[in-house]
């Protein structure tokens, strides 16, 4: 079981969060002006990378917020967590 | 046969149990494989397919041979469990296993006579007939009978089992020298330490050695170290999570207990298991690892025999041969496989008057149910014994020297990288992500003996020459493999299911490897590893359970009238975690009788219904209309105070997710409701875009499904019911999608007039705890209880669809007819960009139909529907049917290709009894198609 540090809670056992898939993935300002092949993408198409991974949590059994990690998918290290709007780890 | 001194059992305490019904006796610290050996019991099971004899053959966890059966009594029959783990105990009753009639005359044996027959891969080329099927009616049923290892207990296990988190900053696995000392330095450097040991002294082979473990005494002085014995550390998961099974047996009946250790760091002291060697008939009882006859000997105090072979490709085996002649028993002849053994052990083997035969190994073993003897044999330039120049040997006990395998399962489960090394001929830990040091045998391995690739060579052409002893897989097999095709080892396994026995090839596993290499032609580390998976050794349900049994297996969610429902005899269904009452039978009545009379009370007077498990979230702020505005499909920016609204919520793909009542309680506060199985995921999915998407909006989302309790009153006479109760506000004057703040029965509520039914009706919201008043009150009133059934049949004759039932994921609003409830001018809302892609345009998508049995049957729930009779493609499925009280009929709601073009038509549902029924495409609606009654 991973420990994952909420940017509120600290670091807080698997079970109390959440994934919730690929982070930075922002909803079109305006879904009308995109083609269907744009909105596809943005429905389906994610990088999967074998390596470095930003991804969203949400601590729901605690603080009940979403944050931003960026973790390694091989090895399931965590370079760092993040809150909204925040710059992901270098 | 036991020794008049030494080992460390307890003379003063003997011990009396049982195995296969016959008395013995052995002593405090034995186990019950040495107080089995004690009495000169060798024979304790059979194998998993031949069912050949099968003794004890290590002292440890690796064990795969001595399987036994403990019965405590009822609920505690424990099948599979190793002889060699098991402390005994006063009155402890073993069985032995896969046997029939008995063990010392098994009829399965007779398979073994059909050995060849029985190759790897059997199952997949002998069981092909006759006809379809076959494997499954006749052959897999009488194999599971014949093979397979103990049976199940029945009774539930009035035992419990614990659960414990623990963190420290340094977890030792293995308290064996190098275990003991990590664990002291840690201690000492003023870490946390835990330091488990499976066994049930702590020590490993310092245990073979006279006297007080060195260390242990210094160990127990330290204040923050805690050592754990018969606890196994089972699986090794990521960040240093470590699980535990701590065995316990407690007389108050905590019997195991799970342990889930973080660890700052860990040190994985988990020593070498020695191998097996493969020699025709090594798996006759009386055939053991020698480190095992050794521990035996120091441990217990027990002769595994009094004449002895020894078949060395390592120099360990001269210790436990030497350790057995100093305990009084014979040692007929060293056979080393090895064509220099080293001179210094020649010479103290020679001092002691044993011969021993460089280059040597084993033709095959002689006797029944136990060895009597051994065919000793020049090995030719191969490797392999020449049968012809053999000489017999008499004997009793065989031991194996095969080398030792570093124990790194555990560094393979926390993904740690395997090494070749070619001077220890043993694979050793490389890298690993994971905080984790190996130390002792585990990093190192034991020094190298004969290579394991000359001990695979030499083995190839024997006959019998077990690898994995419990599933009965011989080299021949792993080479037949081999030439068969299968390179990849992971497929060999499979294929062979070597090492995939329950001792998941602790002594095999290796040599299995270096068999497949062999017959492949190739160096070991060409062939690869196979992963080690938890758990490390078996691990009773009962421990992964814990207390998550029965009543806390998953929590059970009950509405405010459960306790009222239950004292009339409602039957109750579960829906997610709640448990709602399904309908409530009076005397005489079956369920369809309860329901028939729950929809006509609803339809002709009044009836009542606990709605309360419906999820209920607030969204509360000055931009709460704006933020479900670009939620939700439906417009909210001109909707009132004290009106209602049916919402509808999709995902980003234009599938239908939700659905539920929307009401404007103020300007800055709806209440909505969700379905009572998708409260959470309609909260979390509105908190994602509130919080990621929207965080500009002043809206906050609090649920409070548990907080108010719903009263459902529906029907023609709901009115009259309701109006001597209410205060506060002219019932007659509250349109359908209303709401207002009343006072009923005394007690404050949010009065909806809506309906789920298709009559006039209304729910009512009170705080739940006051649920049950009102609730008495509208039953003395005259109204009649109904259930969830009732409610069902009630909507469907509505044609009112239900999330989960009618949609599957890949349903619109315009395929389930609720195309009017989207807000035509809104620019965006959650979905409705997919709503314009070409393929939810397409004029054949599955839509939402009513469907009207030609006859008198209902449909089954599922069934596939055909354009005609003797069609085979499915054009859609019936979603929901029921016998209509109302109707007098049986009617249906069905997805249908391009349905609403189609009425009229006759389609047909399939049915498990072969014939497809026919039914008329119709309109959903069945009942009041004008919605005269929701208004009355």
């Amino acid at each position: 079981m991973l420990l994952i540090r909420c940017p509120w809670c600290g670091d807080r056992p698997e079970v109390e969060f959440r994934h919730a898939g690929e982070a930075h993935i922002a909803r079109p300002a305006d879904p009308a002006m995109l083609t269907d092949a744009e909105w596809a993408g943005f429905l389906y198409e994610r990088a999967n990378p074998r390596g470095d991974y930003r991804e969203r949590w949400r601590h729901i059994h605690g603080c009940g917020r979403f944050f931003n990690a960026q973790r390694h998918t091989l090895t399931d290290r965590f370079a760092g967590t993040y809150r909204p709007g925040e710059e992901p780890p270098a | 046969m036991r020794l008049a001194t030494g080992g460390r059992i307890d003379r003063s305490r003997p011990l009396r149990f049982s195995f296969d019904g016959r008395a013995y006796t052995g002593f405090a610290g034995d186990t019950l494989a040495s107080a089995l050996l004690a009495n000169g019991v060798q024979l304790i099971g059979r194998s998993f397919k031949y069912h050949r004899p099968r003794g004890i053959l290590s002292a440890g966890a690796e064990e795969p041979n001595a399987l036994v059966e403990l019965d405590r009594g009822p609920g505690r029959r424990e099948p599979n469990t190793r002889a060699t783990m098991v402390p005994l105990t006063e009155g402890l009753v073993a069985r032995s296993q896969n046997r029939w009639p008995s063990l010392g005359f098994d009829l399965g044996a007779l398979a073994g006579l059909g050995a060849p027959l029985l190759p790897a891969g059997f199952y997949y080329k002998t069981f092909l007939g006759p006809g379809r099927d076959a494997w499954y009616r006749r052959w897999e049923p009488l194999i599971r009978r014949m093979a397979g290892l103990g049976r199940a207990p029945e009774a539930p296990d009035p035992d419990r089992y614990g659960n414990r988190h623990a963190h420290c900053e340094t977890l030792v696995i293995g308290a064996g020298r190098a275990g003991i000392a990590a664990a002291l330095a840690a201690a000492e450097a003023g870490d946390r330490v835990i330091l488990c040991d499976e066994q049930a002294e702590p020590g490993g082979r310092l245990l073979l050695l006279p006297g007080p473990v060195p260390g242990l005494e210094a160990l127990r002085a330290q204040p923050r170290l805690r050592i754990l014995t018969r606890t196994t550390a089972f699986h090794y998961g990521l960040q240093n999570y470590v699980s535990l099974a701590e065995v316990l047996d407690r007389p108050d009946g905590l019997r195991e207990r799970l342990w889930r250790v973080r660890a700052r760091r860990v040190v994985l002291a988990t020593g070498a298991l020695e191998r097996l060697l493969p020699f025709s008939g090594n798996d006759r009882p009386g055939v053991m690892l020698a480190d095992a006859a050794r521990a035996y000997v120091a441990r217990w105090a027990v002769l595994p025999g009094r004449r002895a072979v020894l078949l060395a490709a390592h120099d360990s085996g001269y210790d436990a041969a030497f350790a057995l002649q100093d305990a009084g028993a014979g040692v007929v002849a060293i056979l080393d496989l090895r064509a220099a053994p080293p001179a210094a052990l020649r010479e103290a083997a020679a001092a002691r008057g044993i011969a021993v035969r460089p280059a040597h190994g084993i033709a095959a073993t002689r006797g029944g149910a136990r060895v009597t003897g051994v065919l000793a044999a020049p090995l030719r330039p191969d490797g392999s014994p020449d049968a012809a120049r053999a000489e017999a040997l008499a004997c009793d006990l065989v031991l194996m020297a095969g080398g030792w395998t570093p124990n790194l399962a555990l560094f393979s489960q926390a993904r740690g990288r395997l090494r070749w090394d070619a001077a220890a001929d043993a694979f050793l830990p490389g890298e690993t992500a994971e905080a984790l040091e190996c130390a002792g045998a585990c990093a190192t391995g034991r020094g190298p003996g004969l290579p394991l690739a000359a001990i695979a060579a030499g083995s190839l052409g024997a006959r019998k020459a077990f690898v994995d002893p419990q599933n009965d897989v011989t080299t021949r097999d792993i080479a037949l493999a081999v030439r068969e095709g299968f390179r990849s080892i992971e497929h060999v396994k499979r294929y062979t299911t070597t090492g995939m026995a329950t001792d998941q090839g602790k002594i095999g596993g290796m040599l299995g490897l270096a068999i497949t290499a062999a017959a492949r032609g190739q160096a070991i580390p060409e062939v690869g590893f196979t992963t080690f998976r938890p758990p490390y050794t078996p691990v009773s349900f009962g421990t992964l359970a814990g207390r998550h049994r029965a009543a806390l297996f998953d929590p059970v969610r009950t509405a405010p009238t459960h306790a009222w429902a239950e004292a009339q005899g409602a039957v109750f269904e579960p829906v997610g975690q709640w448990q709602r009452a399904r309908y409530f039978p009076r005397a005489g009545e079956d369920m369809a009788a309860a329901v028939a009379r729950e929809c006509l009370a609803v339809r002709n007077a009044a009836g009542l219904l606990d709605a309360s498990t419906l999820g209920k979230v607030e969204v509360v702020g000055p931009d709460a209309a704006e933020f479900l505005e670009r939620c939700y499909v439906n417009a909210f920016h001109g909707m009132r105070p004290g009106r209602c609204r049916y919402g509808l919520l999709l995902r980003e793909d234009g599938f239908l997710y939700d659905d539920g009542v929307i009401a404007r309680l103020a300007e800055d506060r709806f209440h909505l409701t969700t379905t009572t199985g998708g409260a959470a995921r309609v909260l979390h999915l509105l908190e994602d875009y509130l919080q990621t998407e929207f965080p500009e909006l002043r809206v906050w989302l609090t649920s409070n499904t548990e907080h108010w309790g719903v009263a459902a009153l529906q029907g023609p006479a709901a009115r009259a019911m309701l109006a001597p109760l209410v205060r506060g506000i002219d019932l007659a004057a509250l349109p359908h999608m209303a709401v207002a703040e009343a006072e009923v029965a005394g007690i404050p509520a949010w009065l909806f007039r809506v309906s789920f039914t298709g009559e006039a009706g209304y729910e009512v919201n009170v705080p739940a705890d006051r649920l049950a008043a009102l609730w008495e009150r509208l039953i003395a009133a005259g109204a009649t209880p109904y259930g969830t059934e009732a409610m069902h049949v009630l909507r469907a004759e509505k044609g009112f669809i239900i999330i989960g039932q009618e949609t599957d994921g890949t349903v619109t609003p315009e395929d389930a007819g609720l195309g009017w409830a989207i807000g035509k001018a809104k620019r965006d809302f959650i979905g409705k960009r997919s709503l314009a892609r070409p393929e939810m345009l397409r004029p054949d998508r599955r839509q939402v139909v009513g469907l009207a049995p030609r006859d008198a049957r209902v449909p089954e729930e599922g069934a596939q529907l055909l354009a005609g009779a003797d069609r085979r493609e499915a054009q859609g499925h019936v979603t929901s049917a029921y016998h209509s009280a109302a109707l007098g009929r049986p009617i249906a709601l069905g997805l249908l290709s391009a349905g609403r073009a189609r009425l009229g038509e006759t389609v047909f549902a399939t049915r498990l009894d072969g014939v497809p029924q026919p039914l008329e495409v119709v309109s959903p609606v069945f009942w009041d198609p004008e919605g005269k009654r929701l208004h009355g």
